[in-house]
């Protein structure tokens, strides 16, 4: 067995995977990653399955060494500067640590969760099939609470498979889609309108439990009592001082605000990824557009095994650029996010 | 055949859940239909359906929209949701103990002052009621109690407390409660009670249903120490009876 002890990690870093089902109705958070999609394709990159547990890196930087063996591990999500040894890591590929080297990623550039997942997963116990932390709650495996330096992840030996990368669509850039509901009918026209047409950003008050937004104030049409009811992931109610707060993986499975919308499934790891203090919008869309999109969503996501290449072609067009003389950003680019930017015809 | 009862709404909480409203309001009827439709579902199961959650006025239903579309499960839960209820079946009943007041419920003095009676009044109060586990939510393990006396009903702190200590016995509005972690909470504390409606690594991790009945009844707070080790250790301490 080989070990990949964390050096040194930021806050908001924790173990999560898919979430924890099936017991909302005892009040148990689901919690998971924040950022499915980018959980999903680090996974693929070193073969574990799609919503395996793998490390949430939040938006500082954070260092991993390989113990007793070399370790195969891989990054997606929020972009940031990585290396092995002085040497660049792609984002959205896989690397394999010798035994003592060290995989050092820096903030995250835009974005703010990074996952790296680690080739045949992270051993702990499962709750209710989960090892995704709950710090509240007091759950997660092997650490039931944020990570820190000095906190280490038993696992099997590289397998010495080749290196991937993996080819995702580019993400989307346009406004957060919505469903109204369950509770628009708590807001008037006006308020709806407003919360639909202003420019929000997300304070820096966030975690993972709830994004707060700020922008104007949205009036309730009876107040802000409502009988709890049920929430879900991307819930967005409605507080008595009418800054909205879009519930996020940690929610409550209740809550007593009336909620005036639900951001669609496909869209909440992009909320997620919205850096504090960003502009952005919200868009309304109606059912059968956001099932659809919920469809291609978990489609892209079971269809993403399909989508990995040898990195060899990564290497090969950094040396083609080095050599075309174009890559002053290839150079300065330990900086994968700006690579791969240069690289787009 | 009975008549039908009136549909509930149905209404989307995004691509892959609906909430099924019987009720704006609290209300038992309410509870009951809720209470029923998830019953239902739980012994014969729609396609696409993953996980119920229960509340006072509405049955969330989260589904996989891959599986079956907003529509279609509408028109699978309406005829279900409409149902005349079922006949009352035997519900269990905890008997749950409580040590009032004090350092264990910093509210109790102010509770009564503010219903102009005695903590004593207010304890035989809230000690006498009974209860029906509404729904479990929040925080894991936290049931909300139908059942106040109406003589309790008071609103909530004008500031909520950020956090409120493990097993509180609360009251808010027109609710009672059995909290089971350390949580933030904006109502009043009247006790704490030694059981642990969730316990990791107990057989069951959950207590309490929604359904369940509740009574209260006081201890000391020596006792309090007693059954709390007891409780951290892995017993029960809540009695449970036939309702």
């Amino acid at each position: 067995m080989s070990r990949l002890v964390i050096a040194s990690i930021g806050p908001a870093s924790s173990v999560q995977d898919g979430g924890r089902h099936g017991a909302q109705r005892y009040g148990l958070t689901v919690s998971g990653a924040m950022d499915r999609l980018s959980l999903a394709a680090a996974n693929t990159l070193v073969g574990n399955d799609p919503f395996a547990a793998s490390v949430e890196i939040g938006p500082f930087g954070a260092t991993f060494t390989a113990k007793d063996g070399a370790v195969r591990v891989a990054i997606a999500g929020a972009p940031r500067n990585a290396d092995v040894a002085g040497k660049p890591v792609a984002m959205e590929t896989s690397v394999t640590l010798k035994d003592g080297e060290t995989l050092t990623l820096g903030f995250a550039r835009g974005g703010a969760f990074t996952y790296l997942a680690i080739e045949g997963g992270i051993k702990g116990e499962l709750v209710f099939g989960s090892l995704a932390v709950n710090a509240r709650a007091g759950l997660g495996s092997p650490y039931p609470r944020p990570l820190q330096a000095g906190d280490e992840f038993t696992t099997d030996a590289a397998s010495g498979a080749p290196e991937l990368r993996i080819e995702l669509p580019k993400p989307a850039t346009g406004p957060i889609r919505v469903l109204l509901g369950p509770q628009d009918d708590e807001f008037d026209d006006a308020n709806k309108a407003l919360f639909l047409d202003s420019e929000w950003k997300i304070s820096a008050t966030s975690d993972r439990m709830g994004y707060r937004l700020e922008g104007p104030a949205i009036k309730h049409l009876h107040g802000h009592n409502i009988v709890s009811d049920g929430t879900v992931n991307g819930s967005i109610q409605v507080p008595g001082n009418g800054s909205p707060i879009a519930l996020m993986m940690d929610r409550g499975t209740s809550g007593g605000y009336p909620k005036i919308a639900t951001v669609i499934t496909a869209d909440i790891g992009r909320l997620a990824q919205t850096s504090a203090g960003t502009a952005f919008r919200f868009k309304q869309v109606g059912m059968a557009e956001a099932q659809d999109e919920a469809r291609k969503f978990a489609q892209l996501i079971r269809g993403l095994p399909d989508r990995l290449r040898s990195s060899d072609t990564v290497e090969l067009n950094i040396e083609a650029l080095s050599d075309a003389n174009v890559a002053g950003y290839a150079v300065s680019a330990v900086d994968a996010g700006t690579w791969q930017v240069t690289a787009e015809p | 055949m009975a008549a039908t009862l009136p549909p509930p709404r149905l209404l989307p909480s995004g691509d892959s859940a609906v909430t099924v409203e019987f009720s704006r309001t609290i209300d038992d009827d309410a509870n009951q239909r809720v209470l029923a439709l998830d019953k239902a579902l739980a012994a014969s199961p729609i396609d696409g359906i993953t996980e119920t959650v229960p509340t006072y006025r509405s049955l969330l239903v989260h589904y996989d929209p891959g599986k079956i579309g907003f529509d279609a499960l509408g028109e699978k839960i309406l005829p279900i949701a409409s149902r005349p209820l079922p006949p009352a079946t035997k519900a269990r009943r905890w008997r749950v103990p409580v040590a009032y007041g004090g350092e264990h419920g910093i509210d109790l003095e102010d509770v009564a002052k503010a219903l102009n009676t005695t903590p004593d009044d207010i304890i035989a109060r809230h000690a006498g009621g009974d209860y029906k586990v509404a729904m479990i939510g929040f925080t894991p393990g936290w049931s909300y109690l139908s059942g106040l006396d109406k003589s309790l009903h008071m609103s909530r702190r004008q500031s909520p407390r950020l956090l409120t200590p493990a097993g509180t016995i609360s009251i808010g509005g027109i609710q009672a409660g059995i909290q089971c972690l350390a949580a933030p909470s904006g109502w009043h504390l009247l006790g704490r009670t030694p059981v642990r409606t969730y316990q990791l690594h107990r057989n069951p991790t959950f207590l309490t249903e929604p359904g369940d009945r509740v009574t209260f009844f006081a201890i000391d707070h020596k006792t309090f120490e007693d059954m709390d080790r007891a409780a951290e250790a892995g017993e029960i301490v809540a009695e449970q009876v036939d309702a």
